[in-house]
């Protein structure tokens, strides 16, 4: 028998689990890095963070909407990984699981399953846990370089919580940090800092990027412009102020900002669909990084940037529409 | 190190499969009968010239062009007329055509048979002109526009450049790459035979760079004679289409709702060129044209030179036949070609290729929905964006809108359909969406 269908009559093999699985492959120097600094402790809020994502998914699927099984795409293993990476290491597993449950449930097959949410999932678990339990949310244990329990429960400070408050003379609650006490460059970019997870090592997030851009995942322009954008920002601010807070390399390397300029603005549902729109996206993230880190309470902005550029989304994909062919440049 | 050309806008790097690169042109049987449709253009039908019981010889006229935008249909083979009636064609549509039963192969006499390559022009541009209407040469790239008609141009406007289409960027096919390789001298002649009728110098012959053999010996005849060119061009589909070759060759985009003739630019086909050749030349209206037959469940892949009528059934005899593997027939190529209902339709003036599919790298998958990656919009070459084209169909809204998104501009090479991760036929809603503003 004849088989007849419209052209055209072959299609890529890049479906979207392949792409998924790319991104989960481009996530992993990430978990090692995590491993290295953090230990055992990381892999458990790695583990328990993908897990909780896939029952959630799999539940809302077999009970809920009582379709197809979508866990296969990989997207929930990506949700997981990211949470989690936006988690400190002394995170308990129950709240975890509570950040997987608003990440899968609630942003995510609330709105209709894959591709039809309107907010990064991880991003909102992460938020509702940052907002639920900000004691959790802002204790940072040591790195420990390749050892595998921290000596005995040390905390500190993440770089940007130090730059937030090297230029706060009077303030009787926060502790006061000079410039010395930053980290060095060179930590800051391997990960041997305070933070969450995933979103120390510079390095590890930069080697995914690259897999990412050689298996053309994504394109280079929402990191590269977003990452332009705090950079420059921070420069101009700096150059005209001269306060250490605004140290434009140490807002590039500290932070989320990579972790987030890389693969959370870059996830292809909440993000712009054409070139155009994508930088706009990924500039209006740059922007509102920089004013909410330099002038909110909260040392870190890039969550809410992106969560705040996901709104825009239908807005900017209207209006930023690309030159059609033939038509006047 | 050559410079090679391309269009910067969209476009997708397809796997080659060009596995006839190297087999020589044969000559297909010629079947006991053949059915020739009365409409392988873009137009009118053309006007029955002939009635059943009339005896043709292989190039008699069967039927002529009714007005200017038609085309005269000859006959491929000799013998008698025994049916004029309507018959389902390779999509299952009923076309009017005209059965001949084969008797022997005797031609119409003034056809020049000799093999020797004629290289005397010295007719004007009408007589040209004229010679390639009563040949009934149509595009033979697949839109089967035909070719007087872009030859003459219109007054107020004026050539500047024949671009002759060698890219050939279909995978499988390789009917204008042996076409280039043994016919080169032929090409050229066809080129300056188009030069003349024109009124310029300048034929541009582009040929992709993945055709290595082409390029080399028509570059060196090339040298040999005034006003013809090769470029060579990266691979890169739909570098063929011919939007996307003006834009590589010249460097200029056609404006929208524009024509080519509009900037100066007149595009043809290799085998069009090959084909206006032998009719200006050699006096051969256009009766038999070059056909690849492939695709990995064809047995014995190879490219013929096939009498226009003939069956597919008959081309796929002589590859090796069909087997239980092969899961669709494809006409043309696998991004743009159509897949054949009907078996005992006849190869065109405008059939490229006859593939035979298997399942597996062939099949169509499964649709899910859409993940918005946007990859559609990157590689429309036509620099629309098929995601907003599906919704607009989907949720049936205004013609307006659907114009507003430039859906009419679409030129169907699938690019956007081939890219997308969740496997949407994207270029089925583009096409629906075509369809709706040319209603209005």
């Amino acid at each position: 028998m004849l088989k007849i269908s419209t052209n055209p009559h072959v299609q890529t093999s890049r479906d979207i689990k392949s792409l998924m699985l790319d991104v989960v492959i481009a996530l992993m120097p990430a978990a090692v890095a995590a491993l290295m600094f953090f230990g055992i402790d990381a892999l458990r809020v790695i583990l328990t963070s993908v897990a909780g994502c896939v029952m959630f998914e799999y539940l809302a699927c077999r009970y809920w909407f009582k379709s197809k099984n979508t866990t296969t795409d990989y997207s929930a293993v990506i949700t997981g990984l990211l949470l989690a990476y936006n988690l400190p290491s002394s995170m308990p597993c129950w709240m975890i699981l509570i950040g997987c449950f608003m990440a899968i449930i609630v942003a995510k097959m609330c709105f209709g399953g894959l591709g039809k949410n309107i907010f990064n999932p991880a991003l909102v678990g992460r938020v509702f846990l940052f907002i639920s339990f900000p004691v959790q949310m802002t204790v940072w244990p040591v790195p420990y370089f390749l050892k595998m329990v921290s000596p005995d429960g040390e905390t500190g400070a993440t770089t940007l919580r130090m730059l937030k408050s090297i230029d706060v003379s009077s303030s009787a609650t926060s502790k006061m940090y000079s410039i010395s006490d930053l980290p060095s460059y060179l930590d800051m970019f391997l990960g041997n800092v305070g933070g969450c997870i995933g979103e120390v090592s510079a390095l590890a997030l930069l080697i995914g990027f690259g897999y990412m851009l050689y298996r053309r995942v994504i394109t280079w322009h929402i990191p590269v412009y977003y990452l332009g954008t705090v950079f420059v920002m921070t420069a101009v601010l700096y150059f005209l102020t001269g306060e250490a807070k605004f140290l434009p390399l140490a807002h590039l390397l500290s932070g989320g900002l990579m972790l987030g300029a890389i693969f959370m603005a870059t996830d292809y549902t909440t993000s712009p669909m054409t070139i155009k729109g994508q930088v706009i996206f990924a500039v209006g993230c740059g922007l509102l990084t920089v004013i909410i880190r330099a002038f909110s309470a909260y040392p870190e902005g890039v969550s809410f940037a992106i969560l705040i550029m996901n709104a825009l989304v239908p807005l900017i994909d209207k209006y930023a529409v690309q030159r059609c062919y033939g038509e006047k440049k | 190190m050559i410079k090679k050309f391309t269009f910067p806008m969209g476009g997708i790097h397809l796997a080659k499969h060009k596995v006839t690169t190297d087999c020589p042109i044969s000559n297909a049987d010629i079947p006991e009968f053949v059915t020739i449709p009365v409409k392988q253009h873009i137009g009118s039908p053309a006007k029955i010239m002939v009635s059943k019981g009339d005896k043709v010889k292989v190039g008699t006229l069967l039927a002529d062009a009714d007005g200017i935008v038609s085309s005269d249909v000859h006959s491929s083979v000799s013998g008698e007329v025994v049916k004029i009636e309507d018959l389902p064609g390779a999509s299952g549509y009923e076309e009017k055509m005209i059965t001949v039963k084969v008797e022997g192969d005797s031609w119409e006499e003034d056809i020049d048979r000799s093999e020797d390559v004629e290289k005397e022009i010295n007719l004007t541009s009408e007589e040209i002109i004229a010679k390639i209407r009563s040949a009934g040469i149509v595009g033979m790239g697949g839109a089967g526009y035909p070719t007087p008609i872009k030859t003459t141009i219109p007054e107020n406007k004026k050539a500047n450049i024949l671009i002759v289409n060698g890219i050939e960027c279909e995978p499988f096919l390789t009917a204008d790459d042996r076409i280039m390789v043994e016919k080169a001298e032929q090409v050229i002649m066809g080129a300056r035979v188009l030069n003349r009728a024109l009124g310029i110098q300048n034929a541009v012959i582009a040929i992709d760079e993945n055709k290595p053999r082409a390029i080399e010996i028509l570059t060196a005849l090339s040298k040999l004679y005034v006003g013809v060119n090769v470029k060579v061009c990266k691979t890169k589909y739909p570098q063929g289409g011919e939007k996307q070759l003006i834009r590589a060759i010249t460097g200029q985009e056609l404006p929208l709702g524009k024509l080519p003739i509009d900037i100066g630019c007149i595009v043809q086909n290799v085998g069009t060129v090959f084909a206006v050749y032998e009719a200006v030349l050699k006096n051969k209206p256009l009766f038999e044209r070059v056909v690849t037959v492939s695709g990995d469940g064809c047995k014995h892949p190879c490219n013929y030179l096939v009498r226009i009528g003939t069956p597919i059934s008959s081309l796929i005899e002589q590859s090796g036949g069909l087997d239980e593997n092969v899961h669709k027939i494809v006409m043309g190529g696998p991004m743009m070609g159509n897949a054949v209902v009907n078996l005992s339709a006849p190869v065109t003036k405008t059939t490229s290729g006859i593939l035979l599919l298997q399942d597996g790298e062939f099949t169509k998958k499964e649709a899910s929905s859409c993940i918005r990656c946007g990859k559609c919009a990157q590689a429309c070459p036509a620099g629309l964006r098929p995601f907003a084209i599906k919704q607009a169909v989907s949720f049936n809204d205004t013609v307006e809108h659907m114009r507003k998104l430039h859906a009419g501009d679409c030129i169907e090479c699938g690019c956007c359909a081939y890219v997308c991760p969740a496997n949407i036929p994207l270029l089925d809603y583009c096409k629906i969406a075509k369809q709706e503003i040319r209603k209005k």
